[in-house]
């Protein structure tokens, strides 16, 4: 490098933080999405497909409605925390971010107890047959998004009361409730295929 | 604290060799073997990639001789079947998963963030943890083939043979947790290739200005994002059935054979067009260089390459016309099939028409890239031929395939990978490849290639299946299989030679400048082999070959920090620039979270109740990864 | 086109044997060779056009305004890759509905195999239920009559394929498949388990002996009655033998007091040209190695060595030696 470079501008004003396509970890999230959305996608439609295999559907008794319809009017209503936590983020507003947080940790902890009592109130076990399987697979897979995303969210209510509760960190909110609304989004297919359409076949 | 006008910046002002040494610190590691456990400089890790995969290959190699030796004599009593099983599946697998994916994603973390002129790749932590799952995953499965509980049940593992009841004992349980480790690593690569060419292009890099290779991991990328799940959620449930007696493929029980073939195959298929399309952008570049033109109708290859990666898709079910699915639903597959010719068709010829354009130079990069064409069109005939329903239920499952998928996926993958390898040497190491040894190599490999495999469409023809440890003196196919195993030993002779010539010229190759080709893409400017921050100052891209245009003079945007890593991300389609991000420092998080994972996935295979405990160290190494560093909010400050 | 034929199958295949996919001896294979002859000329007029494109590269001197050219001849040959396509899907399907109307409008032979790991179960069917046989790993069939077979798996999946007459098809367990065979030629062909199937997927063969109508429903009656009862001192200790010890759990022998079905039918055994699904030929020195240790030529199959001396070894393997 002997000769001088020439330079056609400066980036030294460029912020260091942004929310939404801006971020490159919301690239990351929504990539993310795309894997586990193909995932349940794929799960569903090995519901599908073994349905389509059976005679009777289900080969056992009907899952019971209780459990799972309190659990989708529960995390619908979830969102409702979720717009205003997203928006204080986006806001930058640390106190909102701080108790709204809270909430959501809370609601993530009712719906995971709610969720124990799914497993048992669908009726049948994952080693009855394949109906059982796929069943507690959906679940499963559901399950695990709910859990992951609880820590997480955890971890970054934590964050939020130390020193570290500033600049990037509100993007990781926003982020974060944008899975959220993904966690939620993927449900509602799922609850369709597991409790309705066992009593539509 | 420091005003944001203070900080050191890179610019006018600071440049050359200051800049030079104050970035090397910066962007540096600790040297010794912890600051090797620590780094998160992707071409680091993607050297380790890269020496991992051609071990694998190597293997996977030697596996294909021993397989080769066997079927040389009919009868031959040399194997026994159980161990014979074991080879070809560990070939299959080996090749697939730890070599064919892995190499190409090598060469895309080492070359991409450089070729899109940044300095890091984005998520480049998860990039170094993603390594190390490979690793452990391939290792996991040579250790249980080396101690007799290898996979016997194929590359593909069909149920029922591969279910609890015709598979006992952990072999396929090692198959199927192999598939998540190097299916995740694969999963977390492609996030970061999405992620660094979507945001970390230089400045005028607009989409439609970005190099072919480029394009060609973008779609790879996406390819994997959409295809993996299907093998996690298949592989998932086979262990499931294996494991907690699930019965998603028990047909007494309601389950279905056929699921996991549609579940396979979804991503099977997907699968050799991941392996192929970085090929393709090998290709690309390599004849843009030694044509010096730009490819033949960029928009064109563009567009072949985006219906490739859509038409992969639609196919899988082709491998499945034997199970007796509807004869009209298999109509949509035989086209489709046949439909993917086009794309590829026209991208041969647009590389021709370059080489039209201008007489190329026929270094041995070029030389690859005629032999692939040669060859891989070949593939891609007997390709149209397996696509035809009636062709295939005869071809299935013969020798015919074998030759099929070999004279695509080493004429279309490995011959440009070789080519590639030759083209980058410099780059990656300062130094040339030698060129008669190169020159050896090719005519070796070429000439003991089509010797191995082109007499295996013929005893395909003449009735011999695939994946049998021996087969009758009378059937009179000795004479093709004893030409295959003369090919597979010249072939490997042909490889050794090139692999010979790597490492002679690592030591004694005739040094290199940072653009010993005259090519014209970015990665060509730093030096070679490039500093740790690969570009002093941000690159400004004004046309397609940014080394060609204005005399090679670049342009560059100052004002990065310098003690502190930061690069630049820019908007998705036209690049201009947006936001200054910062880029972690090595750190030893990534391994230990990967060793947790390996804890995770291991046990499982043993104890269902390993998801849940160990999930625990898993959750904790990732926490302590993630969580920030007590002198970031130094980092932060803006001129706004 | 019919003189070519047999040219390129020689070409192909260099004499085709038993095995081979261009035999014709069937309506299928015969279509295979047809239509794959197609397939050769339109994808090989594609390669020359690709080398000698790529040859006029490196042999052109002058270098001025290729793209004038290279746009028209760039849409040309997509033209043509579509064209040729069409063609050759078009082609595979037409080929599809020819075999699905061929016929030669004879009542079709009805045939059930279930395949096992390793070997063929083949049972005759007929609507009375006297009139059905049940024979393994060898395959008798009238020239001219359109057969149909039914294909069901008893452990895993396993593929039918008698490359000579047509294309394969999988058995699967749970599912029942078809084919539809129409054997055109008179002669001795070999079939082979196509899918992976385990430790002896190599070693799963089917004899298919194609014959006149009058030898077939000659073999057909033969193989209807019950073994003969054993001539010889030998055979007759051998029977005994062999109906008061494990045999009879696996095999059966109509006639006699054996009635497994886990395993190959015996009744006419010795009729038959090969042993162990197609492993060993069908005489006593085979038959007797194949007792003593199955495992030897077939490891990892399911049939148990049991101890014998050579004395009880000689009079079963008269005794199934006589099972013509």
């Amino acid at each position: 490098m002997s000769k001088p470079s020439s330079f056609a501008g400066d980036l030294s004003g460029l912020p260091t933080h942004a929310f939404g396509a801006r971020s490159l970890t919301w690239w990351g999230v929504i990539a993310y999405m795309l894997i586990e959305g193909t995932a349940f996608a794929l799960a569903g439609a090995s519901y599908l497909f073994l349905m389509s295999q059976e005679q009777n559907w289900p080969p056992a008794r009907l899952p019971d409605l209780l459990a799972g319809t309190l659990f989708t009017v529960v995390i619908l209503l979830s969102e409702l925390p979720n717009i205003i936590l997203k928006k204080a983020a986006e806001k930058e507003d640390l106190a909102q971010v701080r108790r709204w947080l809270i909430v959501l940790d809370l609601i993530g902890l009712l719906l995971l107890v709610i969720r124990g009592f799914e497993f048992q109130m669908i009726n049948v076990r994952w080693n009855d047959n394949a109906y059982g399987s796929i069943a507690w697979a959906l679940l499963l897979l559901h399950t695990v998004h709910i859990l992951t995303d609880w820590v997480d969210s955890a971890v970054l209510t934590a964050l939020m009361f130390t020193p570290h509760g500033k600049g990037r960190r509100f993007v990781d909110v926003s982020e974060d409730c944008l899975y959220w609304r993904f966690v939620w989004l993927t449900w509602l297919p799922i609850y369709l295929l597991l409790y309705w359409a066992p009593r539509v076949a | 604290m420091t005003r944001p006008e203070d900080l050191p910046r890179d610019g006018p002002a600071l440049q050359g060799e200051e800049l030079h040494r104050r970035l090397s610190v910066t962007w540096g590691r600790a040297p010794g073997l912890w600051g090797w456990l620590m780094t998160v400089d992707h071409k680091e890790v993607a050297r380790r990639y890269l020496i991992t995969a051609l071990a694998f290959f190597s293997f996977g190699g030697v596996l294909a001789l021993m397989m080769r030796i066997q079927l040389a004599t009919p009868e031959s009593g040399l194997i026994d079947p159980d161990r014979y099983n074991q080879i070809f599946s560990m070939h299959g697998t080996t090749m697939m998963f730890l070599f064919a994916v892995p190499v190409m994603e090598a060469m895309a973390i080492y070359l991409v963030p450089l070729m899109v002129g940044t300095r890091a790749i984005a998520f480049p932590r998860l990039n170094a943890f993603s390594y190390w799952l490979y690793l452990a995953g391939g290792v996991m499965i040579w250790i249980a083939f080396i101690l007799n509980v290898g996979p016997e049940a194929g590359w593909f593992t069909y149920v029922p043979l591969a279910g609890p009841e015709y598979s006992p004992g952990k072999r396929t349980d090692f198959w199927a947790q192999m598939v998540t480790f190097t299916e995740v690593a694969a999963l977390a690569v492609a996030v970061e290739l999405v992620a660094t060419i979507v945001k970390q292009r230089a400045p005028g890099m607009s989409l439609d200005r970005m190099p072919l290779f480029v394009w060609s991991i973008l779609v790879t990328a996406l390819m994997v994002i959409f295809s993996m799940p299907a093998v996690a959620l298949a592989s998932g449930m086979l262990i499931s059935d294996r494991l907690v007696a699930t019965h998603f493929f028990n047909a007494a029980e309601g389950g279905s054979a056929l699921l996991w073939q549609h579940l396979f195959w979804f991503f099977g298929h997907p699968e050799v067009y991941i392996i192929f399309l970085p090929g393709l952008g090998f290709v690309s570049q390599i004849t843009e260089t030694f044509c010096r033109r730009p490819v033949f109708a960029y928009p064109a290859m563009v567009a072949a390459l985006l219906l490739t990666g859509l038409l992969a898709f639609g196919l899988w079910v082709h491998h499945m016309f034997a199970t007796g699915l509807p004869r009209l639903g298999y109509a949509f597959y035989t086209a489709a099939s046949m439909a993917i010719a086009l794309p590829s068709g026209v991208q041969i010829f647009c590389w021709i028409a370059t080489m039209w354009e201008s007489r190329p130079r026929l270094e041995i990069p070029m030389l690859y890239v005629i032999g692939f064409i040669v060859t891989f069109v070949i593939g891609g005939i007997t390709g149209v031929m397996v696509a035809s329903v009636p062709l295939d239920l005869e071809l299935h499952d013969t020798y015919f395939v074998v030759a099929h998928f070999h004279y695509t996926l080493i004429g279309g993958a490995v011959f440009p990978l070789l080519g590639a390898l030759t083209y980058w040497f410099p780059k990656m190491t300062g130094r040339m490849m030698g060129k008669r040894m190169g020159l050896t190599a090719f005519a070796l490999v070429f000439l003991g290639f089509h010797l191995t495999f082109m007499p295996m469409h013929f005893v395909g023809m003449m009735g011999m299946p695939r994946r049998v440890y021996t087969y009758p003196a009378s059937m009179g196919w000795e004479g093709l299989n004893r030409l295959s195993t003369v090919g597979a030993f010249v072939l490997a002779i042909g490889l050794l030679v090139f692999a010979g010539n790597l490492a002679l010229s690592l030591r004694r190759g005739r040094l290199a400048g940072p653009n010993p080709w005259n090519a014209a893409s970015l990665e060509w400017a730093p030096a070679s082999p490039p500093p740790p921050y690969n570009f002093a100052h941000i690159p400004v891209v004004g046309g397609h070959t940014p080394l060609w245009d204005d005399h090679g003079r670049l342009t560059y945007m100052s004002g990065l920090r310098v003690d502190d890593r930061e690069l630049l991300l820019t908007t998705a389609i036209d690049a201009t620039p947006d936001l200054r991000e910062p880029s972690p420092t090595p750190t030893i998080w990534p391994l230990l979270a990967a060793l947790a994972t390996t804890g995770l996935f291991i046990w499982s295979i043993f104890d269902p109740w390993a998801v849940v405990w160990g999930s625990i160290p898993v959750a904790i190494t990732l926490t302590l990864w993630f969580w920030p560093k007590s002198r970031e909010p130094a980092t932060e400050p803006v001129i706004e | 086109m019919r003189r070519l034929m047999p040219l390129l199958a020689l070409a192909a295949s260099g004499c085709a044997g038993v095995q081979s996919m261009t035999g014709g001896a069937g309506l299928g294979s015969r279509q295979f060779n047809t239509l794959m002859l197609a397939f050769l000329i339109v994808t090989g007029l594609a390669y020359l056009f690709v080398l000698l494109f790529l040859g006029g590269a490196f042999v052109r001197r002058r270098r001025e305004n290729v793209g004038n050219f290279m746009r028209p001849l760039l849409i040309g040959w997509t033209a043509f890759i579509l064209v040729g396509i069409a063609l050759l899907t078009l082609l595979s399907c037409l080929d599809d509905r020819q075999s699905a109307l061929a016929g030669t409008g004879q009542p079709p032979l009805k045939i059930e195999i279930t395949a096992n790991q390793w070997w063929w179960q083949v049972t005759y069917q007929d609507p009375m239920a006297s009139r059905t046989l049940i024979t393994a790993n060898e395959l008798h069939l009238p020239v001219g009559r359109p057969v149909e077979i039914t294909l069901k798996a008893s452990d895993v999946i396993h593929s039918f394929w008698v490359p000579g007459l047509a294309g394969k098809q999988d058995l699967i367990p749970g599912r029942t498949n078809h084919i539809r065979l129409l054997p055109r030629r008179i002669g001795l062909l070999r079939g082979q388990c196509a899918e992976f199937c385990g430790m002896q997927h190599a070693h799963m063969a089917l004899d298919v002996i194609v014959e006149s109508p009058a030898r077939f429903a000659a073999w057909y009656a033969a193989q209807l009655r019950p073994a003969s009862p054993p001539a010889t001192a030998l055979a007759q200790a051998g029977q005994a033998w062999f109906l008061s010890h494990q045999c009879v759990t696996c095999h059966s022998i109509a006639g006699t007091t054996a009635g497994g079905r886990t395993g190959p039918d015996l009744t006419h055994v010795a009729s038959r040209r090969t042993i162990a699904a197609g492993t060993l030929p069908m005489n006593p020195g085979s038959l007797a190695g194949w007792i003593a240790n199955p495992q030897g030529p077939k490891p990892g199959n399911h049939m148990p060595t049991i101890a014998m001396s050579g004395a009880e070894l000689s009079a079963v393997v008269a005794y199934l030696g006589s099972l013509e």
